[in-house]
């Protein structure tokens, strides 16, 4: 058995992602390589190479591929898996974006957001906003799965594996990328955070979110999650989100912070180790989930926080 | 231009889904039902191309048990001109989905099918991936903009980090992201209206398609349930259990 691994990263660096990806893979079972498809990923490759059980890596090459066109990705893709028995993707935008297309070309039912697998052909994924967990078996003879990486562990690094190129395919050519525009942030990445302070609409305006919601994050190195109301609204780009269809994170505390708990933000982040909400309602949902609450005004409790640290 | 919107008929969004005992599934039973968020957005979208001129036509499909026809109807009311309900009381996985969806648009020449991202019962974000594959067309998924001009949609889409914009040659495939749109409530004259609109009544059997299920639920069980922790006095306690935990 063999799987083939999609690399998450940005031409220039590899994705934590793809470590828990390749943990996923293992778990599967058989021989894991890792496909790199970008331009000018040599680092990328590199440090693909680098993690432990991967056999070996495939890097190809091209402008479509640059920014992870799914026509492309899909052409690249689609005549390799005749070596392979699976494809595990990153439940990343880029991985969420890709994988149905080429299960679609290869006649397969893709499962989506694996947070176990059971055996070769059984895997367990949440579904209605992880208000149940599902164990599901596929009878389609190659399977194509994405992995939701807060589930498992990233792979360690102290491999050695070997790096071949392999030809960039052209895509169907009906697509073309215009720009993009990328957060900058010194923060670490939501989804690898150890501790996020998350924000919701109580804070009122995107010059609050900012003024609270910072000095907090940067005395504890934190990253920043919104609800995603307060994204809706304006106060934090949507990146930001947390939630069933934004970002899903577990990180060792999460701090809610005038986040009411909808059922689909409890989605994205009810798997952290310890939570805490801010929150003057008492009423409000984010209190059954929390392990300390505090119900109080987030405009004097946060600073009054953020000076105690 | 024709646009057509798939729109999908799931538990509402304010009820927490309940397992049932014998882990066969989720208690769907006297539980409120809607049109996937994700599909409102699509069709206020569609909508929305059609009232600056740019669509000519809105077509909903659903396909899902004979309630779905109030789902199309909703739809009707906010905007789109006639439906297509494709009857079955199986469950219809995505590949299938988009399967019978590619035979829709191989009978109704869309230039644009708009889908939602995801729907939130599955949570299988798939099927307009998929139809694009099938039908080799170009994707913009989660999209936070959509401009139609010339032949071609530019996508604007939510990605982690930020946004990208991709350029499509029509007909092409979006699905919808949360910030697409605010979709409009129907009004009651438009809901009236709505009741008069055709929808045109489907089988599977219709299509040729071959929609036999891939998966097998092996059981459907409870997530661990989380407790409810303490209420803490004020910030210094809240600080100090927080040390105590080793959680600063």
């Amino acid at each position: 058995m063999a799987v083939l691994v999609f690399a998450d990263h940005d031409n220039a660096s590899l994705g934590d992602a793809t470590h828990k990806t390749v943990t996923a893979a293992t778990k599967f079972g058989g021989d894991v390589d890792v496909l790199v498809a970008g331009k000018g990923c040599g680092a990328v490759a590199e440090a693909a190479a680098k993690i432990s059980g991967v056999r070996k890596v495939l890097v190809a090459e091209s402008d479509a591929l640059e920014n992870a066109l799914a026509e492309a990705v899909e052409a690249l893709v689609v005549p390799l898996m005749d070596g392979y028995d699976a494809f595990f993707a990153p439940a990343t935008t880029t991985g969420k974006n890709v994988a149905p297309r080429i299960a679609a070309k290869l006649d397969v039912m893709q499962l989506s957001d694996i947070i176990g697998v059971e055996s070769a052909d059984t895997f367990v994924r949440p579904i209605y906003a992880g208000n149940a967990i599902e164990t599901v078996s596929t009878s389609d003879a190659k399977k194509i799965v994405t992995v939701r990486g807060t589930a498992f562990d990233a792979a360690e690094e102290g491999g050695s594996a070997a790096v071949e190129t392999v030809d960039a395919a052209a895509g169907n050519g009906k697509s073309a990328f215009v720009s993009q525009e990328i957060v900058q942030s010194d923060r670490p990445e939501l989804t690898s955070a150890k501790i996020i302070v998350s924000g919701g609409r109580a804070l009122g305006s995107e010059e609050d979110f900012n003024k609270y919601m910072t000095p907090l994050a940067d005395k504890l190195g934190a990253g920043i999650g919104a609800s995603r109301a307060a994204v809706d609204a304006g106060y934090a780009p949507n990146d930001y989100q947390v939630g069933q269809t934004g970002k899903i994170v577990a990180p060792e505390l999460y701090i809610a912070i005038g986040i009411s708990g909808a059922i689909q933000h409890l989605a994205g982040m009810k798997d952290s180790k310890i939570i805490v909400a801010i929150n003057k309602d008492e009423e409000a949902p984010i209190f059954q989930v929390a392990d300390y609450g505090l119900v109080a005004d987030l405009f004097t409790a946060v600073p009054e926080l953020t000076d105690a640290l | 231009m024709k646009v057509l919107v798939p729109v999908k008929r799931v538990i509402d969004y304010n009820v927490k889904a309940r397992v049932k005992p014998d882990q066969s599934g989720v208690d769907l039973a006297n539980v409120k039902m809607s049109m996937n968020p994700f599909d409102e957005i699509s069709v206020e979208e569609a909508v929305r191309l059609k009232e600056a001129g740019t669509a000519t036509e809105v077509v909903v499909v659903s396909i899902g048990p004979q309630q779905c026809q109030e789902t199309l109807r909703t739809a009707l009311a906010m905007g789109a001109d006639r439906g297509i309900l494709i009857k079955t009381d199986d469950k219809v996985e995505p590949l299938a989905v988009a399967k019978l969806l590619k035979a829709v648009v191989a009978e109704e020449s869309p230039e644009l099918v708009i889908l939602g991202k995801q729907a939130i019962d599955d949570d299988s974000n798939q099927t307009g991936q998929m139809l694009a594959a099938l039908l080799d067309w170009p994707q913009g998924t989660f999209a936070n903009e959509v401009k139609v001009d010339g032949g071609k949609a530019n996508v604007t889409r939510e990605i982690d980090g930020g946004l990208q914009t991709v350029a499509l040659d029509l007909p092409a495939i979006v699905t919808t992201d949360l910030r697409l749109n605010e979709p409009r409530y129907a009004s009651l004259p438009n809901i009236m209206k709505a009741k008069k609109k055709p929808i045109d009544m489907k089988e599977i059997g219709d299509y040729g398609v071959d929609v036999a299920p891939r998966l097998t639920t092996v059981k459907v069980t409870e997530p661990p349930v989380r407790e409810a922790g303490e209420i803490v006095e004020d910030v210094p306690t809240l600080v100090s259990k927080l040390k105590a935990k080793g959680a600063l």
